[in-house]
């Protein structure tokens, strides 16, 4: 039985009167990949900036590593090595690509030192090749495939023990889909990242699941193994239906 | 032909001091994109205490860094008093309290420091050199080596230091630099003492030019201002460049014209630039995106 590396408990919150977290409780275990899905606006993304630090649950305790964040600064739980690509991957678009890998490092770069982050640059060259020739262009001229792997290799540079991944394929191309997920399923199985990732994309995402959540209307609906989840009707029927994959 | 070298490099000495306080907007701008009115206050409080520790007996170059400290606290402060307590406030609103906040600091500075202008000596001796047949005194030439200077080093800060690229990180998306630990707020305060430290500086190398006095950061200010608007508000090459155009148009408007009317002359090239090209000169991809 591997420990919790997070933890959520009751956690709701509201946008003035929308409600869009009611009472939310699961739990990602250390070195597993769990799939939070759910239509368009069931409260997926106001989970994970919940998690992250951006919002404040209004009630509820969200524990990492055991210890409590739940009112936690956001730029003090990055430095706990829980790192967020948010939605819209939100690169800095002005900045050279080396220079937002340079920044994914910022909250531990004097302690590891330039030699080191350089050569954890280099790593992630190897693993995005297309991110080594694009080095000194600016990262808004990226396309939306190359600017989500720099999203992703931006937080690896972060050194995340868990990484929270919102919607990764969003106005992707499905070719470009599964080599992300492909990623980042590499990223858990070579790095040993414990991997929260948001999808719509159900089937392809349960692929490299081991777990999931499904959510609606800011509750959680459902859970269970991919595999399980794969086989329900009413999954099935909700989402699968509708995907491309 | 001697005339216009010496309104020349009259002007590229007032210029620079421009050039100086306009960079000092652009780098407050860029991370918190409030327009800080009260600019040209530090610039008027760089030449005072310059003056009033020279006063208390301290040794010129230790007063120069001094200067700079106190001034980089009050900028530092100005933030945190001001800006961090209205936080959530719209900039309009802020700039408004930045107009507030300049009122407040020149009424003490005018309680403290009366009404009159001061005298500081000059970095070194006092005599002039003949250039092409043009007299240039070395503070002038100091004014142009601190420009010069201070480009220099914002240059190797914003773009190949850490901080500085935490600094433009803030400036083109806050939400995101928070996510790799970067914190605007920590920024904000550093853009203030940052620039407040600009402004110390332009009011340190002018005042044995300029005589200062407790107002004199109301034109200064005004001028860094437009300064930096000719440039392209958030470019610090802009700001540079048009700090020195501004300088040299004031420069010839006085010498050829009438000195009288110089700052009608110099505001009226600034306006008919800006219709022209309303973004400023290198302003067109940075305005509201905040480049430096
Ligand atoms: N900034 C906001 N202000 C008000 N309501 C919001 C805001 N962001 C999201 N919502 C609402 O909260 C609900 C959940 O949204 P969101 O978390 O973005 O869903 P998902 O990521 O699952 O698509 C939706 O009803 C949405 O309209
Ligand atoms: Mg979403």
């Amino acid at each position: 039985m591997t420990s919790s590396i997070l933890e959520i408990k009751n956690v709701s919150f509201s946008y003035g009167p929308i409600k869009a977290l009611d009472h939310i409780s699961f739990e990602v275990k250390k070195g597993e990949i769990v799939a939070l899905l759910g239509a368009n606006g069931a409260g997926k993304t106001t989970m994970l900036n919940n998690i992250s630090g951006l919002l404040k649950p209004a009630s509820g305790q969200i524990y990492f590593k055991n210890e409590e964040i739940t009112k936690l600064e956001a730029e003090k739980i990055v430095e706990k090595r829980l790192i967020l690509v948010p939605e819209h991957r939100q690169v800095f678009s002005t900045l050279s690509v080396i220079d937002n890998l340079y920044l994914g490092a910022f909250h531990h770069f004097k302690k590891t030192g330039k030699k080191e982050v350089d050569q954890d640059i280099e790593k992630i060259f190897d693993l995005f090749p297309i991110l080594k020739e694009r080095k000194e262009q600016l990262g808004g001229t990226l396309s939306g495939g190359q600017q989500q792997m720099l999203a992703i290799a931006r937080a690896i540079m972060a050194k995340p023990e868990l990484l929270l991944l919102d919607e990764p394929s969003l106005g992707l191309a499905p070719l470009i889909v599964k080599e992300v997920l492909e990623y980042v399923k590499k990223l858990r199985d070579d790095f040993g990242v414990t991997v929260l990732l948001i999808e719509q994309n159900v089937s392809a995402s349960l692929k490299i699941a081991d777990r999931g959540y499904v959510m609606s209307h800011g509750s959680i609906i459902k859970q269970g193994s991919s595999i399980n989840l794969l086989d329900d009707p009413e999954i099935k029927e909700a989402f699968l239906g509708h995907t491309v994959s | 032909m001697n005339d216009s070298i010496q309104f020349l490099i009259s002007g590229l000495t007032i210029g620079s001091i421009y050039a100086i306080v306009a960079l000092g907007f652009v780098t407050i701008y860029s991370v918190t994109k409030v327009i800080n009115l009260a600019q040209g206050e530090f610039v008027m409080l760089g030449g005072m205490t310059m003056f009033s520790l020279i006063k208390l007996g301290i040794p010129y170059f230790i007063a120069f860094l001094l200067t700079v400290v106190i001034v980089m606290a009050i900028g530092w402060l100005v933030e945190w008093a001001v800006i961090r307590k209205a936080k959530g406030a719209d900039p309009l609103s802020l700039i408004i309290l930045t107009i507030g906040t300049a009122i407040f600091i020149r009424g003490i500075a005018g309680m403290v420091w009366g009404k009159n202008s001061v005298k500081v000596e000059p970095f070194t001796n006092d005599v002039p050199i003949n250039i092409l047949g043009a007299s240039i005194t070395p503070q002038s030439v100091w004014v142009m080596v601190f420009m010069l200077l201070v480009v220099l080093v914002l240059y190797f800060l914003i773009e190949k230091t850490m901080l500085g690229k935490a600094f433009r990180a803030c400036s083109v998306n806050p939400t995101a630099a928070r996510l790799m630990a970067i914190s605007p707020k920590k920024m904000s305060s550093l853009s203030f003492a940052l620039s407040a430290g600009l402004g110390a500086i332009a009011g340190l190398v002018i005042a044995p030019i300029m005589f200062p006095s407790y107002d004199m950061g109301i034109m200064l200010g005004i001028k860094g201002f437009s300064a930096s608007i000719l440039g392209g508000l958030g470019s610090a090459p802009g700001a540079v460049i048009g700090g020195l155009l501004l300088g040299v148009i004031e420069s010839l408007g006085a010498g050829y014209i009438s000195s009288g009317i110089k700052d009608a002359i110099s505001f009226g090239v600034v306006l008919m630039i800006l219709l022209i090209r309303p973004f400023g000169l290198l302003g067109e991809k940075n305005v509201g995106k905040g480049g430096l």
